[in-house]
């Protein structure tokens, strides 16, 4: 087996647009969102880099005499929350949160839905089918649903909130995966490769693996500005972060007791979560168009 | 059509058999229930004795055909929680949150076919990068929050409309309205948003079609071109995001119901999960999963009507 050589792509126009970068040159420039969202998502991670070595303050410190304090008192950048803890300090150490929550998510969606992507845009009709009625049945889960139903067997926590929205997410992953797997299987080199008697399990990992990689870190964009909406909500609910792990959802949820009074209590964790699931969805989109040359200037 | 008819339906009943195991599964099947009940410092005898109470000691299998068969007959046991039976709590907040859904559903697609159908044919123009950002920085408002900005707009600040409550629609049809306004647009808003974006791309595409040149070719403008010939292809991609929409604004309607203190079959759910009342969980969430699987039933038979080249297949 070792003398058969994979066939390269074809580079015809007929070769599956959807599953390559975008050919560079004057036609094909890198969409705006691209940059845009991947500057966003950058500005968060950098900031969720820095509180693991520098907050202001200690995001948990709390300063009785300074509850309520308005933005740039006592050098406090945005002021403090009802306990008087520094809202700039929560906020660099909630990112922390919300990054790990997507990555975890994302992580176990990926790591499941992908391979059972691959293996139902490759198997026979019949077992196909059943994986995408299989699909389908959890596709009738979404993401706060499931972590409902985890927090109500295993109590709400960022752990169950993380494998709950990660599981939810997996059949979106096998959807997408699916269909970029049927259009690779349709091509000439995978035919070729068949045809030169490459076993299954060589195809899916030469050919169909490197050709939809793009499709996973588009869906894997946009799984996580849903993992931080779910995490969000749940963490609103009482369900996500505990009472001593920062999180924008858990801001949210404990300056609605001061909202409207001090409304800039719950306004710094919205911007951020709202600047966060833009980010993720403007870099989807820029990924897609970038991977998708067919799609280019749609978003 | 009709074979087309009992394979979806065949579908629909064995996925939401398989559902229900999975979801039975999950809250009775792993770990002892009673011990989640009681919590972790409870005694082996206390767990014993409310396990042999909810039935537990039986087969897994003899537990959930009981479950399973006391749903079709609308019996979905009694709260061990609240002593109370599940069934007409269920019935009866599930109507409240249809209202919620769908009004939301409705504003939703007042927003969405419009601003869709306006961005794309702007496509291009400063207008329509405009319109397109704005459902994009819709799509990343989470519901509660369009809430809490609402509230303190319409509640607080003008004091037009109440924060919360709800009044049944029979009793006070004005009231009714009054309190729901902003339940409805907390989550229309966002749901619109995301909406615009299919209904923009969808238009989009059939912008492309030879069709439509045709059409445009005989002196019809881009609008009337798209609203006689291409809104129904459009429509079709659409129809499932507005099946994936309705379950969204089902589920998501726990946060907004909690907020806006409304007595749906959200509020049911996230209380129900404060309290670990796990019957009453399974009870509801097999609901709103069985719903999930008939709207994408019924989104299947909607293709159907609409694309006759399915109705062959």
């Amino acid at each position: 087996m070792t003398a058969v050589q994979p066939v390269p792509p074809p580079t015809e126009p007929a070769a599956p647009a959807v599953l390559g970068p975008a050919p560079t040159g004057s036609r094909h420039r890198v969409s705006p969102l691209l940059y845009i969202g991947g500057a966003i998502v950058g500005l968060i991670v950098l900031v969720a880099l820095v509180s693991f070595f520098w907050t202001p303050f200690d995001p948990l410190y709390t300063d009785v005499v300074n509850r309520h304090a308005p933005p740039g008192t006592a050098g406090h950048l945005l002021g403090t929350d009802m306990r008087g803890r520094d809202i700039a300090s929560l906020l660099m150490e909630g990112a922390r949160t919300t990054l790990y929550v997507g990555i975890v998510s994302v992580g176990i969606a990926a790591l499941i839905g992908t391979p059972i992507g691959i293996i139902a845009g490759m198997t026979r009709p019949g077992a196909s089918e059943f994986i995408m009625r299989a699909t389908d049945i959890l596709l009738a889960f979404p993401a706060l649903l499931m972590a409902l139903l985890f927090a109500a067997k295993w109590g709400g926590s960022v752990t169950t909130a993380m494998i709950a929205i990660g599981i939810a997410t997996v059949p979106a992953f096998i959807r997408v995966i699916r269909s970029g797997t049927l259009q690779v299987m349709s091509a000439d080199y995978v035919l070729a490769a068949r045809v030169a008697g490459r076993r299954g399990t060589a195809i899916a990992a030469h050919h169909v693996l490197p050709n939809v990689l793009g499709l996973v870190i588009v869906q894997a964009s946009v799984g996580y500005a849903i993992a931080i909406l779910a995490e969000a909500a749940l963490s609103y609910l009482g369900l996500g972060a505990g009472p001593t792990t920062p999180s924008w959802g858990r801001m949210l949820y404990e300056g609605q007791s001061g909202w409207p009074t001090y409304p800039l209590v719950s306004l710094w964790p919205a911007l951020a979560i709202i600047l966060a699931v833009l980010g993720f969805n403007l870099l989807g989109d820029g990924l897609r168009d970038r991977f998708d040359p067919r799609l280019a200037g749609r978003s | 059509m009709a074979w087309q008819l009992v394979r979806r339906l065949l579908i629909f009943l064995i996925s939401a058999v398989v559902a229900s195991m999975l979801i039975f599964l999950v809250l009775s099947g792993l770990g002892n229930p009673a011990r989640t009940q009681l919590g972790t410092g409870a005694t082996d005898e206390a767990v014993a004795e409310l396990s042999k109470e909810m039935g537990l000691d039986r087969p897994l299998v003899v537990q959930y055909w009981d479950w399973a068969t006391g749903l079709l007959h609308g019996d979905f046991g009694v709260s061990y929680v609240q002593h109370i039976p599940i069934g007409p709590q269920i019935s009866d907040r599930l109507l409240v949150t249809t209202w919620l859904v769908l009004g939301a559903m409705i504003i939703a697609l007042l927003i969405a076919v419009p601003l869709g159908m306006a961005s794309a044919l702007r496509h291009g123009k400063v207008s329509g990068y405009l319109l397109s950002g704005a459902s994009q920085i819709g799509v990343a408002v989470p519901a509660f929050l369009a809430a809490f900005i609402l509230v303190a707009i319409f509640s607080v600040s003008l004091g037009w409309l109440p924060a919360n409550g709800y009044t049944v629609p029979a009793a006070d049809p004005g009231l009714f309205l009054k309190q729901m306004i902003l339940p409805w647009l907390s989550l229309g808003l966002v749901q619109g948003a995301v909406l615009t974006r299919y209904v923009r791309s969808s238009v989009l595409d059939e912008m492309g079609q030879d069709y439509l040149r045709t059409a445009r070719s005989k002196g019809l403008t881009p609008g009337s071109a798209l609203v006689r010939h291409g809104l129904r292809n459009a429509a079709i991609p659409v129809l499932t995001v507005i099946g994936v929409q309705l379950v969204t604004i089902l589920v998501g309607a726990v946060v907004v119901e909690r907020i806006f203190v409304i007595p749906g079959i959200g509020s049911y759910l996230a209380d129900s999960v404060d309290r670990q009342d796990l019957l009453a969980v399974q009870g509801i969430v097999v609901t709103l999963v069985v719903i999930a699987l008939f709207i994408s039933f019924l989104v299947d038979l909607a293709y159907t009507l609409i694309d006759p080249r399915l109705r062959r297949r």
